[in-house]
């Protein structure tokens, strides 16, 4: 499935939730299912800053595709970080430099694009972007 | 109920921004040690100044600044007589309480020399912690830190120690941000003055709860900022000794801190001028003077009184919690309960607290070496006010149960 489907299917799980105590509860359910990063790879390096909570990144390129692990030490926050890489691991660098990420705010976290809000999503996205762009020009 | 003389309920009704609605809930306003809500009266006082005699202060002729200058100045005397210094002209106004720490720092820098020491709290917020590391690596000063116990107060003895004919400066806050406790600030001030060494203290977190008196507490210099204690942001007060003013080099260049100038020479306003460079936030120091009005008609003995109640309360129902610990137990306290659930992130729980209208602080407080004593990451934080209530005590309780059935 393409980033843009995946997307979509996530906006359709979402949609079915009437208030926001269901889309946190389905947050911090998606969260459980995060593929979760090597102890190895939870380095200070890979912390992405600007965010209250501990996030760790990892990604690999396997094939043409790049795959991301993560984890967090805030529930809410891996959530949120299970969210992205749910749509952009397994991806090729390319497709992830050029996705939207409008779909955030289709799922009623939209305070949390906020660049000022201190759980950091904006900059999670930016660091996936990083990574594709790294990658694609190694692949180039 | 809780046992007070104040009618929080006809309280409320001064602050317009109490009746918000926040994610659909009535607003829980705990994150009263970050910003305190702005009442009416204050509100008023800011709308009159640009509605009626908006104006530059001290140089203008004409009526308007002759307004506003006599509201500015009698702005500054209100604030003399609420901490009790000797002069009018101890009083500087700042644009805050980081403004004072740094111009206290930067201009006692250049009295420091090698060898030389100064002493700073564990308890303190980065915003004071970093000037003096900045003053003491272009003087070559050694920073040294009183020690704090598990219960976040400070180790006495070990201050003592530290203490010698090498201490210049001694740095502490009255009251702690991250974990409330009150500093014995008088005993610090004492035993630093015996080894004749100066000592600035910063007020910002006690001054919305305790009326201290600079000249009771022989205090060299006490900081604060207006919009903890019902002002506006931007404001704030130095006040310093004369004698220690005199001496202190200027802070920064411009206009208003000049006697006279000619390229040879320029020679410096007498206090406070001398510290007060440019056009100074006019009206946030008549705004602050306003709050203090405000506040002190309200009775700090009537506010600390009932703000313990309210700090006992909700101690004691938060303890309740199963897995909940509060960091900084200190004998004094003001009304901040810092607090952690076992297994769960601060983040988690001030996010859901959020979506239920209750706003608290979660996070390391600007306090990191408080956090890393205690090796976490962080906590939450409700801080209470004059104008919180028992009930609101109720809503944050079950809503941190909500969280933690949510986040378990």
């Amino acid at each position: 499935m393409g980033i843009k489907e995946i997307q979509e299917e996530i906006v359709d799980e979402f949609s079915m939730f009437e208030d926001w105590m269901q889309r946190y509860e389905y947050m911090i359910e998606l969260g459980k299912s995060l593929p979760l990063i090597e102890e190895q790879y939870k380095t200070d390096d890979n912390i992405i800053k600007g965010c209250q909570s501990k996030v760790w990144v990892h990604a690999e390129l396997e094939g043409d595709k790049l795959v991301f692990t993560a984890d967090s030490d805030a529930i809410i926050t891996k959530g949120i970080i299970a969210i992205l890489i749910r749509a952009f691991s397994n991806q090729r660098p390319q497709d992830i430099i050029d996705a939207d990420t409008a779909f955030i705010d289709q799922i009623g976290l939209k305070e949390h694009l906020s660049p000022t809000r201190a759980n950091g999503l904006v900059s999670m996205i930016k660091q996936l972007k990083l990574y594709a762009v790294a990658y694609q020009t190694q692949l180039n | 109920m809780i046992d007070t003389v104040l009618d929080i309920l006809s309280i409320r009704k001064d602050f317009p921004i109490l009746n918000r609605k926040v994610n659909g809930y009535p607003l829980v306003y705990l994150d009263n040690a970050a910003t305190s809500q702005t009442p009416q009266k204050v509100i008023d006082a800011i709308v009159d100044y640009y509605s009626r005699y908006n104006a530059n202060i001290h140089r203008g002729v004409h009526s308007l600044s002759q307004e506003a200058t006599d509201a500015y100045e009698q702005a500054r005397k209100k604030i003399q007589l609420h901490f009790n210094a000797a002069h009018t002209h101890e009083i500087l106004f700042t644009s805050g309480t980081t403004h004072g720490v740094n111009l206290v720092a930067n201009g006692f820098g250049s009295f420091l020399k090698e060898g030389d020491e100064v002493i700073v709290s564990a308890l303190e917020h980065h915003s004071n912690i970093v000037p003096w590391q900045m003053m003491c690596e272009r003087s070559g000063a050694v920073l040294k830190v009183i020690p704090m116990n598990l219960e976040g107060e400070l180790v006495m003895e070990a201050y003592h120690e530290l203490l010698s004919d090498r201490t210049k400066l001694v740095f502490c806050n009255h009251v702690s941000n991250a974990l409330g406790t009150v500093n014995p600030i008088k005993e610090i001030i004492e035993a630093a003055h015996r080894v004749g060494a100066a000592v600035l203290i910063d007020g910002a977190q006690a001054a919305p709860h305790l009326k201290a008196d600079v000249q009771q507490l022989d205090v060299d210099f006490y900081v604060v900022s207006a919009h903890k204690m019902c002002g506006p942001t931007g404001v704030g007060v130095l006040y310093g000794k004369e004698e220690w003013l005199n001496k202190l080099p200027p802070y920064q260049g411009g206009g208003e801190m000049i006697a006279e100038v000619t390229f040879e020479k320029t020679t410096y306003a007498e206090l406070p001028h001398k510290f007060e460079a440019g056009t100074p936030n006019i009206c946030g120091g008549i705004a602050f003077g306003a709050a203090l009005d405000y506040m002190n008609a309200i009775g700090f003995e009537a506010i600390a009184q009932y703000e313990h109640e309210l700090l006992e309360y909700a101690t004691k129902e938060l303890l309740a919690i199963e897995g909940l610990r509060i960091y900084g137990n200190g004998k004094e306290k003001t009304a901040v309960v810092s607090f952690n659930i076992e297994g769960l992130h601060p983040y988690d729980i001030g996010s859901i607290l959020d979506k239920l209208g209750v706003a608290v602080r979660t996070g390391h407080h600007c306090a990191q070496p408080i956090m890393d004593f205690y090796k976490i990451p962080g906590t939450v934080r409700a801080s209470f006010s004059f104008y919180n209530t028992k009930e609101e005590v109720d809503v944050l309780v079950k809503s941190v149960k909500r969280a933690q059935a949510m986040l378990s």
